[in-house]
């Protein structure tokens, strides 16, 4: 189950810590796995880490040009992209009434519009291929909201709405879109917490702690397998009972 | 019947699996040959590349029949 040899994955935000495990777990089942992300350096590390079979794709994905290049790079990379992982995403946190134009802007073109363009890119190659998975990492805040993430939650919400018409079109041809919708995950970001506040996230937790990078990983990795092939415009809600939506 | 008749011709089979002689001058993709939107997405795919040009989105739109078809690919080569 879940082999993956022979398929090829772009994955964005390669150098964050879901990221990262979704590569991780995808090429540990046999993908060639190309590595995009802002920042050159971790890339290189995961890399090197991973050996063969993985690519370092940097791309700024506020970029527009550089976004549209990207699919091409990556299928002369790694010669096709059967799998995308749209998974990078910023934060720009804010008061709703203190949020900027900019603020706004710069989280919708990260999180939603560089998915758009990416997911636009790899569709003809999966299209002639009669087989692709798009793999759309949204956020539990898409579905309950956030206060101070106004910008974040329209554009996990916006990549929730994208995925299921795109899942429309494209199903007759083999291809499966489908969302992931992680709760609080252990990673860099929330190591920054206090131990308080970190206790008081794990209370609203049925299951009493955050969820592990690599949790959402196999989420990633199932909807990316052959055996997922009936599973589109599904949003994966892997939070461990923060919001049972 | 043109070089360039008989390779459109042939991808419009190939594609939709429609019988040869029904691919007539003005025969609708989607109405006459039962293409629907995304297959008119993908046949426009195939003559860019069977004819190694570029269609852009709105040519592409306007690319309605068999005939259509034809006459940008003769006009663009």
């Amino acid at each position: 189950m879940f082999d993956l040899n022979g398929k090829a994955a772009l994955v964005t935000g390669a150098s964050g810590g879901i990221g990262a495990a979704i590569a991780r777990t995808l090429h540990g089942r046999g993908a060639t796995v190309g590595l995009s992300g802002t920042r050159e350096e971790p890339l290189k590390a995961l890399a090197e880490e991973l050996g063969e079979r993985a690519n370092v794709l940097p791309c700024n994905l506020s970029d527009a040009d550089a976004v549209n290049a990207l699919p091409k790079q990556a299928a002369e990379a790694m010669g096709a992209v059967d799998i995308l992982v749209n998974n990078a995403g910023v934060t720009r946190d804010n008061l709703f009434m203190r949020m900027s134009e900019e603020e706004w802007a710069q989280v919708i073109e990260v999180n939603l519009t560089a998915a758009f363009r990416l997911s636009k890119g790899v569709l003809r190659g999966m299209m002639k291929a009669r087989w692709g998975r798009i793999v759309n990492v949204s956020s539990v805040v898409g579905a309950t909201g956030n206060p101070g993430q106004g910008n974040y939650a329209a554009s996990k919400a916006g990549l929730v709405g994208m995925s299921k018409s795109l899942a429309y079109e494209v199903a007759s041809r083999g291809i499966t879109v489908n969302a992931i919708a992680p709760g609080f995950i252990a990673t860099a970001m929330t190591d920054k917490l206090t131990d308080d506040q970190k206790s008081k996230i794990d209370d609203q937790i049925p299951m009493g702690r955050m969820g592990t990078p690599e949790e959402i990983a196999a989420a990633a990795l199932y909807l990316a397998s052959d055996e997922a092939a009936y599973v589109t415009g599904a949003v994966l809600h892997v939070n461990g009972g923060l919001a049972m939506v | 019947m043109s070089d360039i008749e008989d390779r459109v011709r042939k991808k419009v089979v190939e594609h939709l699996g429609v019988e040869e002689e029904k691919v007539t001058e003005n025969a609708s993709f989607i109405d006459d040959l039962g293409a629907d939107s995304l297959d008119t997405v993908e046949l426009v795919m195939a003559f860019e590349e069977e004819f190694g040009i570029e269609i852009p989105d709105d040519a592409a739109e306007s690319i309605q029949t068999f005939g259509d078809a034809v006459k940008f690919i003769k006009e663009n080569t």
